[in-house]
């Protein structure tokens, strides 16, 4: 051994130790790369936000704090106020998630505690379709086929009956389109069901069976067992697969784009058509420059920052009670 | 209820078998709801796969997939074809999965094996989860800042907005797999003399190769199909552009977008066999990685 040790040029020019030589240079270079493609999230992460703040400083400048949060969105004479995007955004994240967060859960439990494991691995494909057909065939669904029958079969009936009763009459009575703020929440909901469906079904099946088993060897039915023992040790991880999902919901652009309706507005009339900023950027940025595109991108950044916000703390819930669940 | 209250003596008249009465409805209602929730999800789904097949596929012709240029949107479908955007779409996805792959897998690596515990390793892996969630139609107004402003629209400008898509979510499964990856397997490497990189290249990769290589192809089904990110930094033209380094390109999803608002048959029509073409490369993509789990799987959760 000694000797074909000796034979060897690197090892002899190492330091006398044979285990203590320097690391090769092949080994430092992959770990080198290795750091530097993790560090490209945040990096870009970081580029983001300065290089839209950047390019969104004259709509700040120029409009100020009160122009912005203004509702005159008016570009043909530089008024650039950004109020009604954010309230159609709010608006039709919102209904997006009154729609998807019961069906989702209720699909979490059906896939963790109802089936059998063998049937849940098919109804988990049929689910991650819904993601799979792209936002703007959602869209184009939306706007040829969705919104013609919500139209004339569903909201004008609903826009009749209600007209003229005292609050609902102002959510849902005239006037009505079939491109509106309903029917982006709608299809927002589709969109959403299957992040927050896996998300849910992930928290749902780290719950410990020494409860659910406890939970029924006291005479509980399956769903007091839900109730009792998943319900409780799963509802923060929940909230935060809900959380991703808002957060989805309010940068979802291009189905939202198609039928929304297009109209800069805050009303309370929601089959009326509206707007949100994602739709505003995708379909006015084209044309846009000078403090127009700036607003455009002004919004983008600030969609950018909800996003952001909303996602860590979605993941900061989900990471403590996951950790709690491991601790129990 | 009555019944538990007056149990014969020594005699228990009480079926514990089965919860009675409103307890046993309840449940009832509850399992029905839930099958409920699954019935109402796939209306939309049936919906609009039934939909885009029935207009898409009398659309779809060998001459609508490859022929070109893409007519003006007033005239019928006979005309011309989709060509140009089926390749703009071939060749962005696949220049931004050739960016974002390699990447993401390395970023894995760092964050599971040379990272592992480290405050910077869990702060990447916590951002690459949050930057999953950021809009796509941020990551094209960030290419327009930084690429389009200053070298103009192309498709690699595209392809960089997918890659910042593609990115986290190549990370994150890498990472999820590589998890799983016994130690044991690290360790008799390490005691055959193997470095670090070597161990990772040629054992641990390899081992989670099943896992890594169906979450890219997921990343690369749900990229092929977006629109926002390319609608300001390929613009769209209507003749092929192969040279995806310059010049403005087009894809599959900016025209279903630019075609859907158009109040004639044939663009309609095109939109439609556009979005049944982009549905079938997507679906493509997640069943090679289906089959990708099923064969090459090691190790799972």
């Amino acid at each position: 051994m000694n000797t074909v040790a000796k034979a060897d040029p690197a090892q002899s020019a190492g330091p006398a130790h044979p285990l203590a030589h320097r690391r090769p240079l092949g080994d430092r270079t992959f770990q080198v790369l290795a750091l530097v493609a993790g560090l490209l999230v945040l990096v870009i992460l970081i580029l983001i936000a300065v290089s839209t703040a950047q390019q969104s400083t004259s709509w700040f400048t120029t409009a100020g704090a009160s122009g912005i949060f203004s509702i005159d969105w008016d570009p043909a004479n530089n008024h650039f106020g950004a109020m009604s995007f954010v309230f159609g955004t709010v608006i039709t994240s919102v209904i997006a998630i009154v729609i998807a967060v019961p069906v989702s859960v209720a699909i979490a439990l059906l896939l963790t505690e109802v089936v059998p494991r063998r049937w849940s691995q098919p109804i988990v494909y049929v689910i991650d379709l819904l993601a799979v057909v792209p936002s703007v065939v959602w869209g184009l669904w939306g706007i040829l086929v969705l919104v013609p029958w919500l139209q004339n079969s569903i909201y004008a009936h609903i826009g009749n009956v209600l007209n003229g009763v005292p609050v609902l009459g102002n959510l849902f009575g005239p006037p009505i389109s079939g491109a509106a703020f309903c029917t982006a929440g709608v299809i927002l909901a589709i969109m959403i069901t299957p992040i927050i469906t896996s998300l849910s079904r992930e928290v749902i099946a780290t719950v410990p069976a020494i409860d659910k088993e406890g939970a029924y060897a006291l005479g509980a039915t399956r769903w007091e067992m839900i109730r009792g023992a998943v319900w409780p040790h799963s509802q923060g991880g929940v909230l935060g697969a809900v959380l991703i999902g808002l957060g989805r919901a309010m940068g979802e652009t291009i189905a939202a784009a198609l039928v929304i309706g297009s109209s800069a507005t805050i009303t309370s009339h929601l089959l009326a058509p509206g707007y949100s900023i994602p739709a505003v950027i995708a379909n006015q940025f084209g044309e846009a420059s000078g403090v127009f595109r700036s607003a455009l991108i002004g919004m983008g950044l600030f969609l950018f920052a909800i996003t952001i916000i909303v996602n860590l703390v979605a993941r900061g819930i989900v990471e403590r009670s996951a950790r709690r669940m491991r601790g129990a | 209820m009555a019944v538990t209250a007056n149990p014969g003596p020594g005699q228990p008249t009480v079926d514990l078998r089965e919860p009675a009465g409103w307890r046993r409805t309840k449940n009832q209602v509850a399992t029905i709801l839930m099958w409920a929730a699954f019935a109402i999800t796939l209306v939309p789904l049936v919906l609009v796969l039934y939909t885009v097949i029935q207009k898409g596929a009398s659309a779809i012709s060998w001459q609508f997939l490859t022929g070109g240029p893409i007519p003006p949107n007033v005239l019928p479908l006979g005309v011309g074809g989709m060509g140009p955007a089926v390749i703009g779409t071939l060749e962005i996805t696949g220049f931004a999965a050739l960016m974002a792959i390699p990447l993401g897998v390395l970023g894995g690596v760092y964050l599971n094996e040379y990272g592992a515990t480290s405050w910077l390793a869990k702060l990447l892996a916590f951002l690459s989860d949050v930057m999953t969630g950021v809009p796509s139609i941020v990551m094209g107004l960030f290419i327009f800042t930084i690429w389009i402003l200053h070298f103009g629209y192309s498709g690699v400008a595209g392809a960089f907005a997918l890659a910042c898509l593609m990115l986290p979510i190549v990370i994150r499964s890498t990472f999820e797999m590589l998890r799983l990856v016994p130690d044991s397997l690290r360790q008799g490497s390490y005691a055959l003399g193997a470095t670090k990189a070597r161990v990772t290249v040629t054992v641990v990769l390899p081992a989670a190769i099943g896992g890594i290589v169906s979450g890219s192809l997921l990343a690369v089904a749900r990229a092929a199909g977006e629109t926002a990110p390319l609608l300001f930094t390929i613009l769209t033209v209507e003749a092929t552009n192969t040279n995806i380094f310059s010049g403005a390109n087009t894809a599959l999803s900016t025209q279903i977008f630019v075609n859907a608002t158009s109040p004639y048959v044939g663009a309609e029509s095109r939109a439609w066999g556009s979005a049944l073409t982009l549905i079938a490369i997507a679906f493509i993509l997640m069943i090679i990685a289906r089959v990708v789990t099923a064969r090459f799987t090691r190790y799972t959760r």
